[in-house]
């Protein structure tokens, strides 16, 4: 897209850190942050990624100061922020409710803050069609936001998010209002921008797929913790417990014995990763890891194939009952319809174990 | 579905407007119509010399405008931060400002009468006696004002909690708030200026009101516009006519009025 490589002249100097230590709050009966540690480094474009209710949005808000702490703190660049009130924050936010001023047309949204600021008007509406060419909406300044579409008007909360030039930027699940494929071209240009300005960003989401093709890390919480924080790559590959792992990708569980660091399952003796005591355990499995081959003398035998694209997803159910997923390049996935017998293994490589779950 | 039911929609419209227009039209005929002379507007030109006109008239609208101002001044506040503080008063502040409606005026303004006798005789030796006599000015009554502010407590507390419903107060304020606006300009620039129907609904109905409102005023010995057409009325019976259909008019100017003002800056500064 040609808009995008309209610059601001300038770009922040100086990107921020931001901390937070120990975060508690409590509604009432619910816990939505149980102690809550992490760090932003500089610059960096941090997911926060969970399922719904864990305390995502309670964070971020905490660091936009509309919500406070019953303990910890909220630090930006090693200061402690926690009683600034929002308006001195210095956080623009973008909010998963379309949130353009209805009263104002899309360059006065855009400058709302510098009008705040006292900017003087002619300066103001430069600014205001700078940061519009920014987000390739430059010839929509005169509209309202009815007049706009639901991702025009997140763009246009972008630019007036950053027109402050604000040390972090905050997103609220920017992209869950907007169909699937905007949805894809605007996480993009929200990556991109973020790259040319530089600017310390925390992007909350529920959509795994989301975190992992746009941050720098994600850092995936449960219950108003952290469960992780890790580059995407590490978090899919080597996911720290059972809940980032089923929850990141997806995970198939097989029964195994685990026995002296060593688990049994398939047929096969494996190296395990995981603290879990001896005995029964689940080996956490990802479809591109499963290997599935024709086999008269199998145990196992297929339930049903997902044609994906470049692989075809099988399910095979096992002698005992169990099913797993495993993804096969579609040329090797050819006969393998419902009812065929086959063969299950594994690479002899570690497997990730946890405590079984009761089925 | 919604075609065949015209033919019903123009005889029910048919309908409603035979029945406004009927008396008011009828009202307007016996004004001008003397016996035996034909038209003759004499009964108007006669209430523009009668001594009063003007001068009730704009008592009434400045004690429409102070309550309009009060009552804006108290209600607005208090609903936005009863939705943005505590939702679940909400409920409670309803059933509070719909009382008005259930106390009859004529209750309502014999409490009034008690306060106001019982107030000089107990405190005539603090400075809340003087507060007594500021609010019983004949030149301006406030006392009218602060009756007229419970009296339309009901109909602002439905128009801007309306008016509330329609936009997201919380997330707006929120976005003023993170592009540097402080509570108050979070308040009058981003919520206000969304709001202009409500208030201008409210506007409405409590102008309406205070216009037309007798009982109180009349009890309280005050002579507004309502009171003025009463008196005279009292007198002759084409002339009461005529300043009833004045009345009317008048009431009908402010309101257009009004809505022409709220109407003309809302397109000028948003068309939303
Ligand atoms: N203002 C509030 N009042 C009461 N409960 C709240 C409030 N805000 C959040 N919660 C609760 O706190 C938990 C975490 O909420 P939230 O941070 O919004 O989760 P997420 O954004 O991860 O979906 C939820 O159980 C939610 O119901
Ligand atoms: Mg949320």
């Amino acid at each position: 897209m040609t808009h995008m490589t309209a610059t601001l002249p300038e770009t922040l100097e100086k990107a921020a850190t931001v901390e937070f230590r120990g975060l508690r709050r409590e509604f009432g009966a619910t816990v939505a942050l149980d102690g809550l540690d992490l760090t932003v480094r500089p610059g960096e474009f941090l997911a926060l990624l969970g399922p719904s209710g864990c305390g995502k949005t309670t964070a971020l808000r905490m660091l936009a100061g509309f919500e406070h702490p019953d303990s910890g703190a909220v630090l930006v660049d090693g200061e402690d922020v926690t009683q600034v009130p929002a308006h001195r924050r210095d956080a623009g936010m973008v909010f998963q409710s379309y949130s353009l001023f209805p009263h104002l047309n899309a360059v006065d949204n855009v400058a709302f803050g510098l009008r705040m600021r006292g900017t003087r008007t002619a300066e103001r509406r430069s600014r205001a069609a700078e940061l519009l060419e920014l987000v390739g909406l430059a010839d929509k300044g005169e509209r309202y936001p009815h007049q706009l579409s639901g991702g025009q008007q997140q763009r246009i909360a972008l630019a007036r998010a950053l027109a402050l030039r604000p040390r972090v930027l905050l997103l609220d699940e920017p992209l869950s209002a907007l169909d699937a494929k905007v949805r894809l071209t605007l996480r993009e240009e929200i990556r991109r921008l973020q790259q040319e300005l530089g600017i310390t960003t925390l992007f909350v989401t529920h959509d795994q797929e989301e975190a992992l093709s746009v941050a720098d890390r994600v850092a995936v919480m449960r219950a108003g913790r952290l469960e992780q924080c890790a580059a995407p790559a590490e978090l899919y590959g080597r996911p720290a417990t059972a809940f980032v792992a089923e929850f990141v990708g997806t995970m198939s569980r097989l029964p195994g014995e685990l026995k002296d660091g060593t688990v049994e399952v398939l047929g096969q003796r494996l190296p395990a990763d995981g603290e879990v005591p001896d005995g029964p355990v689940d080996a956490l499995v990802r479809p591109e890891t499963l290997r599935v081959a024709a086999d008269e003398q199998g145990t196992a035998c297929v339930v049903a194939t997902a044609f994906l694209g470049a692989v075809v997803r099988v399910t095979v159910r096992l002698a005992d009952g169990t099913e797993a997923k495993a993804d096969l390049p579609a040329h090797e996935a050819t006969g393998l319809d419902a009812g065929t017998a086959v063969g299950v293994s594994l690479p002899e490589r570690p497997v990730l174990v946890a405590a079984r779950t009761q089925k | 579905m919604a075609r065949r039911l015209t033919p019903w929609r123009w005889v029910v419209l048919g309908l409603a407007a035979l029945y406004f227009l009927v008396p008011l039209v009828a009202s307007v005929i016996f004004t001008v119509d003397a016996p035996g002379q034909g038209v003759t507007f004499d009964a108007y030109t006669k209430i523009l010399s009668t001594g009063g006109f003007v001068s009730s008239l704009l008592l009434s609208l400045e004690l429409a405008v102070a309550t309009i101002a009060v009552v804006l001044l108290l209600m607005v506040p208090a609903v936005v931060a009863l939705r943005l503080g505590a939702p679940r008063l909400r409920p409670v502040v309803e059933v509070v400002c719909s009382l008005p409606l259930v106390v009859p005026p004529i209750a309502f303004v014999a409490g009034i009468v008690t306060v106001l006798k019982w107030g000089p005789e107990h405190l005539s030796r603090t400075p809340l006696f003087e507060t007594f006599v500021v609010i019983q000015n004949q030149d301006f009554p406030l006392v009218l004002v602060l009756a007229y502010v419970v009296m339309a407590l009901p109909f602002v507390y439905r128009a801007l909690d309306a008016g509330l419903r329609a936009i997201d107060v919380r997330t707006l304020v929120e976005a003023a708030r993170s592009c540097g606006a402080s509570w108050p300009q979070a308040l009058l620039q981003a919520v206000l200026p969304n709001l202009r129907g409500a208030l201008l609904n409210a506007s409405f109905l409590t102008l309406a009101l205070v216009l037309g409102e007798f009982t109180v005023s009349h009890l309280l010995g005050y002579a507004p516009f309502a009171v003025w057409i009463y008196n005279v009325g009292g007198e002759q019976a084409q002339m009461s006519v005529a300043v009833s259909v004045l009345s009317l008019l008048v009431t009908w100017a402010l309101l257009l009025a009004l809505a022409g003002a709220g109407g003309r800056t809302r397109s000028a500064s948003s068309r939303g």
